[in-house]
């Protein structure tokens, strides 16, 4: 069977690579954890992968916000091997602080040339929270490799205190709306089972736990191939990782997208 | 040049949190807050580079504004605070990275919040809301208006040594040599040292007397807990007996000798507890305290707890899986007339504590799944601070054989001047004066250069590149390298060791306890490949020296000898102590109880020790390394309170096999009975391992003893009888103690906390998918109460409530082990649902909580056993647990359980909270002759008063 190789770099700070590099193994990816300083010295290529999984992580303990030097190493020192990647419509997927990073280095929504509008912000409580929360897979996402998976939901957990999705004005979030660049949405939780219709949460905390614009979790860019989301779907790929509840909502279906579009 | 960069964030929370909080401290004109984050930058960088810099990481182009060089005009009052220098401060290293990554010339950074108080503020108003909110003059400087930048670095210095002359002293010198140096001696100590010093013909230098406080210092060698003591203890009755015990760390160490299972693979030899996981695997755990920092620097103390207990992990070569906490308060409503001159109050400690836990544990990447709060006035001078960790390492690969000419190497973090005097510092009391002189011994943490350590050691390890290996905490190097080179001997240069600033002297070097840090033995030949192997994960490594095998700590920098001391005179030197402890049981006193009512258990529900902890869990990641099978909040509206965690490690798929973590702490018990706090808590630990699926014959267990001045004999006293519990306690559960710790001298003007011992459990759960928790129940469902009640309220939530002074309080199970022999195997066979222990508030509470976790309504009748209104509902004797089981399995259960257990009722498919009494001891006849409704509350009402309304 082909086993797709896909990079899970791992700078200062990273620590959900292990779990992440699990997910991927679960879904038929060959992941392969590498340090960043193996990409720069030329040891290890990023062109000689797949798919690129950015996991969650606090890269250089966030200390000059949440993903910042990590998309300035990423724009300074491997600019033009991830532009290549991106051309090339190889999937990238980055999760929480891989999310944070994309989107700090300008490629989601992107593109990275004009002047950034959309950014992850401190949680609108004020901190770090960490609870299970319910996300879809947007239907408006029409384009990118989670298009098949569109409508889907999972149940997973967050863990950050800077994963507010913020706008530069409320037009900019329409305009991502119509490009369907919303990946995913946070919805409605509760014991409900997500086999009955569920509702976006309109804002309503826990529902959306930080409040992010438009209860939007996660995005992708304008050919789809880039996504990211703040939620961890990655601790949710086997049944006993769910609280008791319902037997739905594992994440594993969006990383077996992720393989299959890197295959 | 030097510039100033403002950067504020358009909708700031951390403004919001200003103002939502200075009215809790009596601020009422402040209207809005604007926190900018202030970077001075020092060095050859031009103006379009700082453009450049603000862009690429400074100033965020959706929500923050700045400004370059111009300080923004204020609305309000301007105050403005910034780290003292030498704390930790990993903005300003990034920023200095970032530019050079940019290609900048090299700069300096200094960073500062600037706070604009806007509002009808008087000058006093502005100095309270910073010194009570904004700043903490231990580790930071804060002014109103602008605060000049105080760039990193020193002058470097010519390394000296100082000769301290002790020939000649009196008793009273050496007393008083040893208050100034803060080196925590007392004078019989100081008369060995002496005449050690005589003996060799020469006068001890700074650092070598620095050197012999830390390591006799009560925090790293334990002397009260080796001490000779004559306990005499006095029966309520008058009786009095006198004991004389030969140390009480050999006394837990001898029932762990006499138990020794065979999964039992260390105990009390190294930086933590070892027992198996599986065939192949073994668990390490360890709890730590971290109570005087705690104190003093709320966030930086609990910071630093979890970083050094991580590193204890490290220091048996294990992989740092999960972190524990439980913490003791001051009352979060306590008034501020009550509240001593040098403390801080408990919120602003509980809010730090909590604050500095999640940061470290979060950006470690390590889940924080299992802990307690609890509040007690006895607490506002010395909060207590109890940080856990969990690891796992390969059976058999932690290595313990440092050799002659094997490396001495560090790695891991830069040496500062913070923390000097940390082991001496909390080996004393404090008063209103510590902050003062012991200022240094509290530093912040860093935890991305302890998870650098963290990859290093797991990859060194697997690799074989050390031999020996410790983590350096209280004392430094002084006490790692000292400790580590105990039967060889060592000579070390630290002239080459990297400083964070220069101008430290030796002393300050060899003692300073910059965190962070990790000392190996490394066989030369393998160095070079540790080095490889540090580069590639951005840790750095220094080698310090080498063992020598001549018995001797050699330290010098460069030329200048620094210490030149035989170790058998560091390490048996020290005279072992002589001391008194007295116990006096409390005379058993009627109380007069009143009945229980709705009301009565909707407060205890919102009693600060039962209410729901969300507030401050939620802050921590539960959930990080994809294991966590229990987790901290269960049921459909994830709030109900688990009783353990269960976790399942990453790159263990290959069985079924996971790891229960629970704790057991009963400090109110323990004001009346110390002997039986000890016993109660290692039931409540046992207890609550079980009811998510524990194995009870699979437990080991940890002691963390916080007590008072234990040369007072009355905290001695109390001590004692607390050791006492614990090894009649390992007995009679077959529990080994396999590591723990003791916190002395946790005193405030001369006032004891309230001695408090906590126990902490390492367990299996056999198969994860029959792991529980409290919620697992469906309407339909019968309820079953494992355990009969006491009358005997002494210690208990309900005697504190009322005020009812009871002082007899439950008494220990003689024979515990077979209930909960008979509870796990109904768990283990898949007939019981929901599981939840009866602890604070007894089985109304626990009843009333499953309920609110599964969000169904319960109809219970307690059984009276004899007992008065109020104790039937709310006692806390021990061995108790409420199991929820099919209806269908009813006979199975009953079989499983045979007399450890009484139906009680039935899960409902209602809103409605339920309970009643009966006098019948037959479960059939007792749920049909049971007295009319006692306590009826809707699931609404019991989530309210549980969550304080507000979710």
């Amino acid at each position: 069977m082909n086993r797709p190789p896909i990079l899970v770099p791992h700078a200062s700070g990273t620590n959900r690579d292990g779990e992440a590099a699990q997910a991927i193994e679960l879904a038929g990816g060959d992941a392969r954890i590498v340090h960043i300083n193996e990409l720069r010295n030329g040891s290890v290529r990023i062109g000689d992968h797949a798919a690129i999984l950015l996991p969650g992580g606090f890269s250089y303990g966030d200390a000059l916000g949440a993903g910042g030097r990590l998309a300035l190493e990423l724009k300074t020192w491997f600019a033009d091997e991830l532009g290549a990647f991106v051309d090339a419509g190889k999937p990238m997927l980055g999760i929480c602080n891989g999310f944070q990073v994309l989107v700090k280095a300008g490629l989601l929504p992107g593109p990275a040339s004009v002047r950034r509008e959309v950014t992850l912000t401190e949680n609108a409580r004020g901190h770090f929270e960490c609870r299970w929360v319910t996300l879809r897979v947007d239907v408006g996402v029409s384009s990118s490799w989670l298009a098949g998976a569109a409508g889907t939901v999972v149940r997973c957990p967050i863990a950050h205190g800077e994963g507010r999705v913020a706008v530069a004005d409320r037009s900019v979030a329409q305009e991502m709306e119509d490009r369907g660049l919303v990946a995913f949405r946070y919805m409605h939780t509760g014991a409900a089972p997500i086999s009955s219709p569920l509702e976006p949460a309109e804002g309503a905390y826990p529902a959306n736990p930080n409040g992010s614009a438009n209860d939007i979790a996660g995005l992708c860019n304008e050919s789809g191939s880039v996504v990211g989301l703040m939620p961890h779907p990655e601790d949710h790929v086997v049944s006993w990782q769910r609280p008791s509840g319902p037997e739905e909502g594992s994440g594993l279906p969006i990383f077996a997208a992720f393989v299959e579009a890197a295959g | 040049m030097t510039l100033r960069i403002d950067v504020i964030a358009s909708d700031d929370p951390d403004g919001a949190q200003v103002v939502d909080a200075a009215p809790v401290i009596g601020v009422e004109g402040l209207d809005a807050c604007h926190v900018y984050r202030v970077y001075h930058l020092d060095g050859a960088i031009d103006h379009d580079e700082v453009r450049q810099l603000c862009a690429a990481v400074l100033v965020d182009p959706v929500v923050d504004r700045h400004t370059i060089d111009a300080v923004p005009t204020p609305l309000g009052r301007a105050v403005e605070v910034a780290p003292m220098p030498g704390v930790t401060d990993p903005a300003a290293r990034e920023l200095e990275r970032a530019a050079a990554q940019l290609g900048f010339p090299p700069i300096r950074v200094s960073t500062a919040r600037r706070y604009d108080l806007v509002g009808a503020l008087s000058d006093t108003d502005v100095a309270v809301l910073t010194r009570r909110l904004l700043a903490n003059d231990t580790i930071e400087r804060s002014a109103e208006g602008e605060l000049e930048p105080s760039f990193a670095g020193e002058a470097a210095v010519d390394a000296r040594v100082e000769t301290v002359v002790l020939t000649g002293l009196s008793d009273d010198e050496l007393a008083a040599l040893s208050r100034e140096r803060v080196l925590s001696l007392d004078v019989n100590e100081m008369r060995v040292i002496q005449a050690h010093f005589e003996r060799e013909g020469r006068a001890p230098n700074d650092a070598e007397l620095e050197t012999l406080a830390q390591t006799w210092s009560e925090h790293c060698v334990h002397k009260t807990f080796r001490a000779r003591i004559e306990l005499t203890h006095t029966a309520a009755d008058g009786t009095v007996s006198v004991t004389e015990h030969d140390g009480l760390l050999p006394a837990l160490r001898e029932v762990t000798e006499e138990l020794d299972p065979w999964w039992l693979r260390s105990a009390f030899v190294d930086d933590a507890g070892i027992i198996a996981f599986d065939d192949e695997l073994d668990l390490a755990f360890k709890v730590e305290t971290h109570n005087h920092p705690s104190a003093l620097e709320p966030f930086g103390g609990a910071n630093t707890g979890v970083g050094g207990v991580v590193r204890d992990i490290l220091g048996v070569s294990a992989r740092p899986i999960a972190c524990t906490d439980v913490l003791c308060f001051g009352p979060s409503d306590l008034p501020d007339e009550q509240l001593p001159t040098g403390v801080l109050h408990p919120r602003r400690i509980r809010d730090g504590v909590v604050g500095g836990i999640g940061d470290y544990g979060n950006k470690l990447g390590l889940p924080t799944v299992n802990g307690a709060v609890i509040y007690h006035e006895g607490y506002v001078g010395n909060p207590l601070v109890y940080c856990g960790a969990l690891g796992l390492l390969p059976h058999g690969s932690h290595p313990t054989d440092a050799r002659v000419g094997d490396r001495v190497v560090s790695i891991g973090g830069r040496v500062g001047r913070d923390g000097i005097h940390g082991a001496t510092f909390s080996s004393a009391g404090m008063d209103a004066s510590t902050v003062d002189s012991v200022g240094s011994a509290v530093q912040i943490g860093d935890p991305i250069t302890e998870k650098g350590c963290i990859e290093v050691v797991e990859r060194a390890r697997d690799a074989g590149l050390y031999t020996a290996i410790t983590d350096c905490g209280a004392g430094g190097f002084s006490s790692a390298v000292g400790e580590m080179g105990e039967e060889l001997g060592v000579r070390i240069d630290l002239a080459g060791v990297p400083l964070k600033y220069p101008g430290l002297q030796p002393w300050e070097i060899w003692l300073s306890e910059a965190q962070e840090r990790i000392v190996m033995a490394v066989p030369p030949e393998k160095l070079a490949e540790l080095e490889a192997l540090c580069d590639a994960w951005d840790v750095e490594l220094t080698d310090l020296g080498r063992f020598t095998g001549d018995r001797r700590l050699v330290v010098t920098h460069g030329e200048l000898g620094v210490v030149d001391m035989p170790m058998e005179f560091l390490h048996d030197g020290l005279p072992r102590r002589e001391m008194r402890g007295a116990w006096t049981d409390p005379a058993p006193r009627e109380i007069t109880a009143p009945g229980f009512d709705a009301g009565l258990l909707l407060t205890l529900l919102g009693h600060p020790d039962v209410a729901s902890k969300e507030d401050i869990v939620r802050r921590y990641d539960h959930e990080v390394r994809g294991g966590t099978v229990v987790r901290p909040f269960v049921g459909p509206a994830a709030d109900g309170p688990a009783d353990a965690a269960v976790l399942k490690p990453l790159g263990t798929a290959h069985n079924d096999i996971a790891a229960v973590v629970s704790n057991g702490i009963c400090p109110r018990v323990g004001v009346h009975d110390p002997w039986a706090m000890a016993l109660l808590a290692m039931d409540e630990a046992v207890r609550n391992l079980v009811a998510v699926g524990g194995d009870p014959d699979r437990v080991a267990v940890l002691d963390n003893f916080c007590w008072g001045d234990p040369t007072k004999p009355d905290r001695l006293g109390s001590l004692v009888r607390a050791v006492q519990g614990c090894t009649d306690g390992a007995r009679r559960y077959r529990m080994p103690f396999i590591s723990g710790k003791d916190s002395l001298f946790n005193e405030f003007d001369g006032r004891a906390i309230p001695g408090t011992l906590l126990i902490s459990a390492v367990g299996l759960v056999h198969d994860l998918h029959r792991a529980i928790d409290s919620a697992g129940m469906v309407p339909g469902d019968d309820l079953w109460l494992v355990g009969e009640g006491t009358p005997a309220l002494g210690g208990s939530l309900v005697d504190a409530v009322l005020g009812l002074g009871a002082t007899e309080v439950p008494r220990p199970l003689d024979d515990p082990l077979p209930r909960y022999r008979a509870v796990h195997a109904a768990i283990a066979a898949g007939l019981i649902r929901a599981a939840h222990d009866c602890s604070d508030g007894g089985i109304a509470v626990a009843v009333a909580e499953m309920a609110i976790a599964a969000r169904c309504g319960v109809h219970v009748v307690v059984p009276r056993d004899g007992l008065g209104p109020l104790a039937a509902f709310a006692n806390e004797g021990p061995g108790r647990l409420v199991l929820a089981a099919a209806r269908q399995d009813r006979d199975a259960v009953a079989a499983a359980l045979g007399v450890h257990a009484r139906r009680i009722g039935e899960v409902m498919d209602d809103d409605r909270i339920v309970m009643r009494v009966s006098d019948a001891s037959d479960d059939a006849e007792g749920l049909e002759r049971a007295s009319a409704t006692i306590v009826e509350v809707t699931l609404a009402e019991a989530v309210a008063a549980f969550t304080g309304g507000d979710r």
